[in-house]
């Protein structure tokens, strides 16, 4: 320690206002960082799947984007590739294109219908069996009927014909004893070997799967398949339709021009059209009708090929081909497909749409009849399980009808409906197909149907549960509403079967909601819960039950009414699976969140609330992941800070006393406590105008305890850090001192323990940089912490310094040398006559000690210590691999010496003009930075006082590059 | 493969009628220049008769026609003997389809007992050294219109027990009553069969409803002749047991090459006929038959 280092005293006031920047008004009109990214203009649109950027509008002052809700705004990739992936929802990701393409035809129906591929998923999930199936891919039975009756055929004369009917030379293939997955995974097979026959130029193969495929249609076994076995076999028949197509679309390819979307036919070359003809009439020779009708349909666009009426042509002629199919259910779903292929190919074509529903109807009274219900018997299946079959393909049918369709019509269907025994399978066709609004506007028509209608085995439940479906979409007219909603509970109410119950009255606990009081809803909740709790039947029907209640808080969401409703907390209560539960108290805790607009003191949410809030933190355990936690607590802290209990401090702290016991395992919530209760502190201070009574005094003390007893239980330790830090200021400015010091000196007692490496975000990082963050804000914070009357001269600061001493510092940083540095910077402003900053009403050690020269030689000695410290640890330095960190180092020190050094001392402008060497010495310094500096310092010298300056300037060589 | 040779005719369908020019190219690809001894197309049109098994001992006895019965034949020399350059060569080539005298082109048909075919020969005559390459295409030949020919003839039918014949056991069937008409048995030969059937009631549950299209074809000359009808195709128009009551169209697309206008010769005889075949659950089986007559437009 050859060196005595004196501090430069200040005079803060005429400093700041010399370098004070001069103020510019700021004009909010220009670009911020932190603005929401605007687009002006894009000029295409075809950048739309990378959502980040493209679809703000360029009024920027709107609401802000949040960049990465709007990746998730349906377009993120992931999910594009789930549902690319997913084999059951989606259909052939070609076909997103395909559909798009015939969306620009202008013809093509718009987005406001309901398209097929939302429906499958559905009809897949609903209508499922236990029981094995079979497929019997029977190839090769048509042969042998040949081969006996013309035996003097010759080989050469044997007809392209009779090949169609067998995959495999003879081959006949049954598989039995399937199970449903098993046998959707066939038929995903059989839609493989398909795309693989065409792709390996085996057309008659490939026509060959598909008859073969459409042939399993007019097997009705395990009846309750059917459906499903429809669409899976459908798909399959529209990716043949889409291979034909296509092929012979780039057979028109001519000179590679395509043609255009909507060709006429006269632009199709000759080859083109040969080959559609041929593929029509290899169709019209299959022999069973079924397939036949099938392909055929499957095919129907080709017909643009050909001529300009061929689709207007077939369609009728399909249509009344069906009528040859004995089977009402098979022939409904043959009317369905014809339905689905003609809108999408021909939407204006209404007339066969209509036609297909009269067959329908000419050809209901089958279904009583007595083939088809010896078939039940021997399936064993009830009727109100087969009439349900038909559901999907009469809602198709009738949605395709009634897409844009006049009222007129619709109310003409309806009429023909009525006029076939009011049929409730129909009625319910009618109400899941026709408008919302056509059917609210008739409610009470529709009500006095259902009453009347003969059920003849089709559950009453579900035309009540179309109605409400209906009802909850459009709204009926006002003076009917109390009565719709009298009889239709009436019939409800007396369902005995809890699943058909819940079904019901989810769909309409969303009408009461939107057109009742509380006083309805109440009941009607009470009615639920009446229903489902006898044998414990809620187990079975957690969906609705959390459907209903996302529905009453969607409707009601000021919570003092939402918990003045009765029931709703017994109704929650229903809940007693745990996930389910927690799934449904995040929804509260949501729409709280976003809704609740004032903080409340209400007793009532409060109880409510915090009982939901405790639900939600209990479910927490060992196995929970990280972003569930973090979501938890983000929803219990969003509702911590809506709690206010006005100027009752005291109910306020008790509060969040309950809320810390409640909320133990949740450390962000713990974290937020800490805050809020800090904020209590402060915010008593603001009122008291920083004069506390005897009264707030004790107060304040008890949150600055609070906070000081709940920080250790933290496990992230700068997380506990800074918050004895924070504590620590707002204890010190409540003028609890004492109180302040244990918070810094638990914070000083804590930084040896903080590790190398800590864990963010999952990775394990260096923490030197946080560290040094810190103890940096600990410093300033360490300037205005007056010494303890019985404890030495700065106490707290020698004690930090020690620890880091001996903190076991990463082995080639200079992170110490660095916080030496800055504890010469807090060392230069203790040492000044007046400090920069105070705490209001606290004495800081310049008060107290009133420079002191005891006080300035005890700052001096630790000075002089560090600076030898700082001197060690640049000899240290001078080894080859570490000169640039050496020069760096230098030039920092100097910097410091410039910036708080009286340079009037010769010993220490001795010291800055070597470290200014040192930092050149070996050609590490920019030059750049040199240059600046020795202007400032010549600048500087300008200034009263300063005039040393201008011979330190003079000493300082530039090192010129070489 | 060295030397491949390829015959094409310009129209896609390769359907020609009387009267006009067979037109195309014989296409030769080689990776060499080909030597040969001389290249020539041969058109030819001929009617094979073939014998059926039931009847040929007693036929052959009398007759011996069983060889084909030539229409039309011609043969041009493409390509005098010499060299063909490497790559691909394309020759083109000409007929006029043009019969003489009074004779008429037959439309090309594929029987069982009768087949009339037409087919463009290429022979490719080279040295000892080498094979002779041949490539043989199918054309097609549909015979002129026959307007006179075609008169609306619609049919009527009902179908009882008691309007059957050749039962067994009358008394041991169903009863049922099916109704329909055929909107003609004259057709034209690019239209479909045409009408419709109801079957307006049924004791016993309907299981299929079928058209089979069958050829009668005869064969035979003076001294004797050999008739046989076989199937072409059956056409399912209804699967199950359908409504009562409601028409369900009867259609059925006559197949290219399998069926030809109604030909009649001094030779042999091509006609259609169609049988209406309704299967019964019970396994009764009821066929109803109509002669048809097609025709070209």
């Amino acid at each position: 320690s050859y060196f005595l280092r004196h501090a430069r005293s200040r005079n803060y006031v005429s400093e700041s206002e010399v370098c004070k920047l001069e103020s510019v008004p700021l004009d909010f009109g220009d670009y911020h960082p932190l603005k929401p990214i605007t687009v002006t203009e894009s000029k295409t649109k075809k950048m739309n799947r990378k959502g980040s950027t493209s679809s703000t509008s360029s009024s920027s002052s709107s609401s802000l984007l949040d960049p990465l809700s709007s990746v998730l705004d349906g377009t993120d990739p992931l999910s594009l590739f789930a549902a690319a992936a997913d084999p059951v929802t989606a259909a052939p990701p070609t076909d997103g294109a395909r559909r798009k393409r015939d969306k620009d035809e202008g013809s093509a129906v718009g987005s406001d219908f309901e398209p097929w591929s939302s429906k499958r998923g559905e009809i897949l999930a609903r209508y499922t069996t236990t029981e094995k199936l079979s497929i019997n891919l029977y190839m090769g039975s048509e042969k042998g009927k040949t081969t006996t009756t013309g035996s003097a055929v010759s080989e050469k004369v044997r007809t392209r014909l009779e090949e169609l009917d067998d995959l495999e030379e003879g081959s006949q293939k049954e598989l039995l004893n399937l199970t449903q997955q098993d046998y959707m995974n066939r038929i995903e097979e059989l839609n493989q070997s398909l795309k693989d026959a065409w792709s390996s130029d085996q057309k008659v193969k490939a026509l060959k799967i598909v008859i073969q495929c459409s042939k399993l249609l007019s097997d009705t076994t395990v009846i309750q398949f059917y459906p499903s076995k429809f669409v899976l076999i459908t798909d399959i028949l529209d990716t043949f339709g889409k291979l034909v197509y296509e092929r012979i679309l780039s057979m028109c390819v001519d000179n590679g021009v395509s043609l255009p979307d909507n060709f006429s036919p006269e632009s199709v070359n000759d080859t083109a059209k040969e080959t559609c003809l041929n593929w029509f009439f290899k169709i019209a020779s299959i022999r069973e009708l079924i397939p036949r009708f099938y392909v055929e349909a499957a095919i129907l666009k080709c017909n643009k090929f050909l001529s300009k009426t061929g689709i207007s042509e077939c369609l009728p002629r399909l249509t009344s081909m069906i009528r040859g199919i004995g089977d009402p259910l098979v022939a409904v779903y043959a009317r369905a497909y014809l339905c689905r292929v003609g809108m999408e190919v021909a939407p204006q074509l209404k007339e066969s749409l209509n036609k297909n529903f009269f067959d329908f109807l000419l050809t209901f009274k089958q279904i009583h009849g007595d083939t088809v219900q010896n078939q039940l018997v021997v399936q064993c299946v009830e009727i109100p399980l087969y009439l349900t079959l038909y559901s999907p393909a009469i809602d198709w049918i009738l949605q395709c009808i009634a897409y844009h369709a006049p009222d007129v019509l619709l109310t003409e269907m309806m009429e023909r409906c009525k006029k076939l025994g009011n049929n409730a399978l129909l009625l319910n066709s009618v109400m899941s197909a026709f408008r919302a609004e056509f059917i609210a506007a008739r409610s009470m028509d529709f009500i006095g149907m259902i009453k009347e209608c003969d059920e003849s085995g089709f559950p009453k439940h579900l035309l009540f549960r179309s109605l409400g479906l209906n009802l909850a979409l459009a709204d009926p007219p006002e003076n009917d509403r109390l009565q719709i909603l009298n009889e239709a509970w009436k019939v409800i109410t007396k369902l005995k079967n809890p699943q058909d119950y819940i079904n019901c009255a989810e769909v309409w606990v969303e009408y009461t909601c939107r057109h009742f009081t509380k006083r309805e809803v109440n009941t009607v909740l009470a009615d639920v819960i009446k229903h489902m709790t006898p044998d414990r039947a809620f187990e079975d029907a957690y969906p609705q039950l959390q459907s209903i209640i996302q529905k009453v808080i969607t409707y009601i969401y000021d919570f003092a009414l939402l918990f003045s409703v009765e029931k709703f907390l017994p109704f929650l209560d229903m809940f007693q699976k745990e996930s389910v539960r927690v799934e449904v108290c995040k929804c509260i805790m949501e729409s709280f969140i976003k809704h609740q607009q004032e903080s409340t003191k209400d007793p009532v949410i409060l109880n409510a609330l915090l009982h939901v809030c405790k639900t939600m933190h209990d479910s927490v355990n060992a196995l929970t992941l990280e972003d569930e936690k973090r979501m938890l607590a983000a929803l219990i802290n969003g509702f911590i800070k809506m709690v206010s209990f006005g100027r009752d401090f005291e109910q306020q702290l008790s509060f969040y006393v309950e809320a810390r016991s409640m909320f133990c395992n949740l450390e962000p919530v713990l974290v937020q406590l800490i805050h809020s209760v800090n904020q209590l502190a402060m915010e008593t201070r603001r009122v008291m105008k920083g004069n506390h009574s005897r009264k707030t005094a004790a107060f304040v003390r008890a949150c600055v305890a609070f906070c000081f007893i709940t920080i250790p239980s933290l496990s992230s330790i700068f997380t506990r850090l800074n918050l004895y830090l924070h504590s620590g200021q707002v204890a010190l400015a409540n003028q609890c001192l004492s109180q302040a010091d244990a918070f810094f000196k638990a914070a000083v007692s804590l930084v040896p323990e903080v590790p190398k490496m800590i864990s963010i975000d999952g990775k394990m990082r260096p923490s030197d940089a946080f560290l040094l963050e810190f103890l940096c804000n600990f410093f300033s914070t360490l300037l205005v912490v007056p010494d303890h009357p019985e404890q030495g001269v700065l106490f707290l600061v020698r004690g930090l310094l020690n620890v880091i001493q001996d903190y076991t510092w990463e082995d080639n940083s200079d992170d110490k040398v660095r916080i030496y540095t800055n504890v010469l910077h807090l060392l230069s402003a203790m040492a000044q006559e007046t400090f920069i900053y105070h705490v209001d009403k606290v004495d800081s050690n310049d008060a107290l000690y009133g420079g002191d020269s005891k006080f300035l030689a005890e700052i001096n000695k630790l000075s002089e210590t560090v600076v030898s410290q700082i001197l060690d640890h640049l000899k240290t330095l001078g080894k080859e691999e570490t000169l640039r960190r050496q020069s760096q180092l230098a030039l920092y020190f100097f910097n410091t010496i410039l910036a708080h050094g009286d340079l009037r001392n010769n010993r220490l402008n001795q010291l800055s003009v070597n470290l200014w060497n040192l930092a050149q010495k070996h050609g590490f310094a920019d030059t750049k930075t040199m240059v600046k500096t020795l202007e400032y310092i010549k600048r500087r010298s300008k200034q009263p006082d300063m005039s040393h300056c201008s011979e330190l300037a003079l000493r300082l060589p530039l090192q010129s590059r070489t | 493969m060295g030397t491949a040779l390829d015959v094409r005719v310009k129209r896609a369908g390769k359907v020609y009628r009387d009267g006009e020019i067979l037109s195309g190219v014989v296409v030769i690809t080689s990776k060499d220049t080909v030597q040969h001894q001389g290249i020539s197309l041969t058109m030819e049109g001929s009617v094979n008769l073939q014998l059926s098994a039931k009847n040929v001992g007693v036929f052959e006895a009398f007759c011996n026609t069983a060889k084909p019965i030539q229409i039309i034949s011609s043969t041009i020399e493409m390509v005098k003997p010499g060299k063909l350059p490497s790559g691909k060569t394309e020759i083109p080539f000409e007929f006029p389809l043009q019969m003489k005298g009074n004779k008429v082109l037959y439309e090309t048909y594929h029987g069982v007992f009768v087949n009339i075919q037409y087919t463009l020969r290429c022979d490719m005559r080279r040295s000892l050294l080498a094979k002779d390459l041949t490539k043989t295409c199918e054309f097609i030949v549909h015979s002129l219109s026959q307007k006179e020919k075609l008169l609306p003839s619609p049919v009527d039918f009902t179908i009882t027990p008691e309007t059957l014949q050749n039962v067994k056991e009358r008394a041991s069937l169903p009863k049922f009553l099916i109704r329909g008409h055929l909107n003609s048995t004259n057709c034209v030969i690019t239209q479909p069969l045409s009408g419709e059937l109801v079957v307006e009631s049924a004791e016993a549950a309907v299981k299929s409803i079928e058209l089979q299209l069958v050829r009668v074809e005869t064969c035979g000359c003076a001294e004797g002749y050999a008739r046989d009808a076989t199937e072409i195709q059956n056409i399912q128009i209804a699967d199950g047991d359908v409504c009562r009551g409601l028409p369900i169209p009867i259609h059925m697309v006559f197949p290219r090459l399998f069926t030809c206008p109604t030909l009649e010769t001094t030779n042999f005889k091509v006609e259609f006929e169609v049988n209406i075949v309704v299967l019964l659950h019970d396994d009764h089986l009821i066929t109803e038959n109509f002669p048809l007559k097609l025709c070209r437009m």
